[in-house]
């Protein structure tokens, strides 16, 4: 980093908006909300022996205290709104992972009562394609997101009321 | 076959101007009868013959293969008597209306909703028909043949490109 360490090993330096997302990536509590056959693998991935509980990630009952929400099935028109006003009640900073072939494209249900990806409706950062994706596909996926997180910029600034946070790709 | 069915022999007794229809097929039996008479028929079945049980209400498009355009379909079902039947009535696209099995059997309220939700059928003296799978503000009615599948404002899947 180019500093000494005048304090010795028990200190490290680091810039401000590292240490907002390392604590933003290690502690991303998603929405529990389930729609189809997706969410019994997103139960999977929580549960022992893939135990999302090691990335921090906690399952949070109510949109209030979730910063990420995992679209894990099919949505229907009908439940379009009901997802959105999840999405709306979340507080800042706040991710979307689209789980499965129907939340990225509405998969095989290509129909008049199915959204055709929800990212018709909200911002997706993460997309993870299989029908259903696998344990092992939705951590990797997490851990995209946890790459994007730790790209962004300016978020302590953000936090404080300077400016936006600014979001990158996920590496 | 058909024509030994306890119900099939009251009805002919009763209803004869009403039936247009009586078949069997592997041991089913199906009533077709006049839309007019409908609600007699039904209530006949449930208060004299015990068919106690509405297990279904659904409805068929016909769609260019029949003149009356839809075939309102009810599966009834006789808990003391542990037996089936089937009745049917022929709806036109036209008058599109039927009355309403709720007056016989409580449980056709949510089957009729349904119905009428997908097909545009209109059932008279039904308490509370609305919509009920579909969003209220919902245009059209999926189930008919000449709905889009996907949706009246999207382009027709027109097969594989490759």
């Amino acid at each position: 980093m180019g500093v000494d360490n005048p304090l010795g090993d028990n200190i490290i330096t680091t810039s401000l908006d590292a240490l907002v997302n390392w604590s933003r990536k290690s502690s991303i509590w998603p929405m529990t909300f389930g729609l189809a056959c997706c969410a019994i693998e997103m139960m999977a991935t929580g549960a022992a022996h893939n135990d999302l509980d090691r990335f921090g990630i906690i399952f949070r009952a109510s949109p209030r205290q979730s910063d990420c929400i995992i679209i894990a099935g099919t949505v229907t028109k009908k439940m379009l709104p009901v997802i959105k006003t999840v999405y709306e009640q979340m507080p800042e900073p706040k991710w979307v992972i689209a789980m499965g072939a129907c939340a990225c494209s509405g998969g095989i249900f290509d129909t008049y009562s199915v959204v055709q990806g929800i990212d018709e409706a909200l911002p997706v950062d993460v997309y993870i394609p299989g029908c259903p994706p696998r344990p092992e596909a939705l951590l990797y996926g997490i851990m995209k997101l946890q790459d994007k997180i730790m790209n962004d910029r300016n978020s302590f600034g953000s936090a404080i009321g300077l400016g936006n946070r600014i979001e990158s790709a996920a590496a | 076959m058909a024509e030994n069915n306890r119900a099939v022999l009251k009805l002919n007794e009763k209803f004869a101007s009403s039936i247009i229809e009586v078949a069997e097929f592997r041991g089913e039996v199906t009533v077709t009868v006049k839309k007019e008479d409908i609600l007699a028929v039904l209530s006949f079945l449930k208060q004299s013959l015990q068919y106690n049980l509405l297990t279904d209400v659904t409805a068929v498009d016909y769609l260019g293969k029949k003149a009356e355009r839809f075939m309102m379909v009810y599966q009834l079902y006789s808990i003391p008597n542990k037996d089936r039947l089937r009745v049917k009535a022929a709806v036109s696209e036209g008058d599109c209306r039927i009355e309403s099995a709720t007056q016989v059997w409580a449980t056709a309220n949510w089957l009729e909703r349904e119905v009428y939700d997908l097909f545009g059928i209109t059932f008279d003296h039904h308490p509370d028909l609305r919509r009920i799978l579909m969003t209220p503000e919902w245009e059209g009615y999926p189930l008919r043949k000449d709905y889009p599948l996907q949706g009246p404002d999207r382009e027709p899947y027109k097969g594989r490109l490759s």
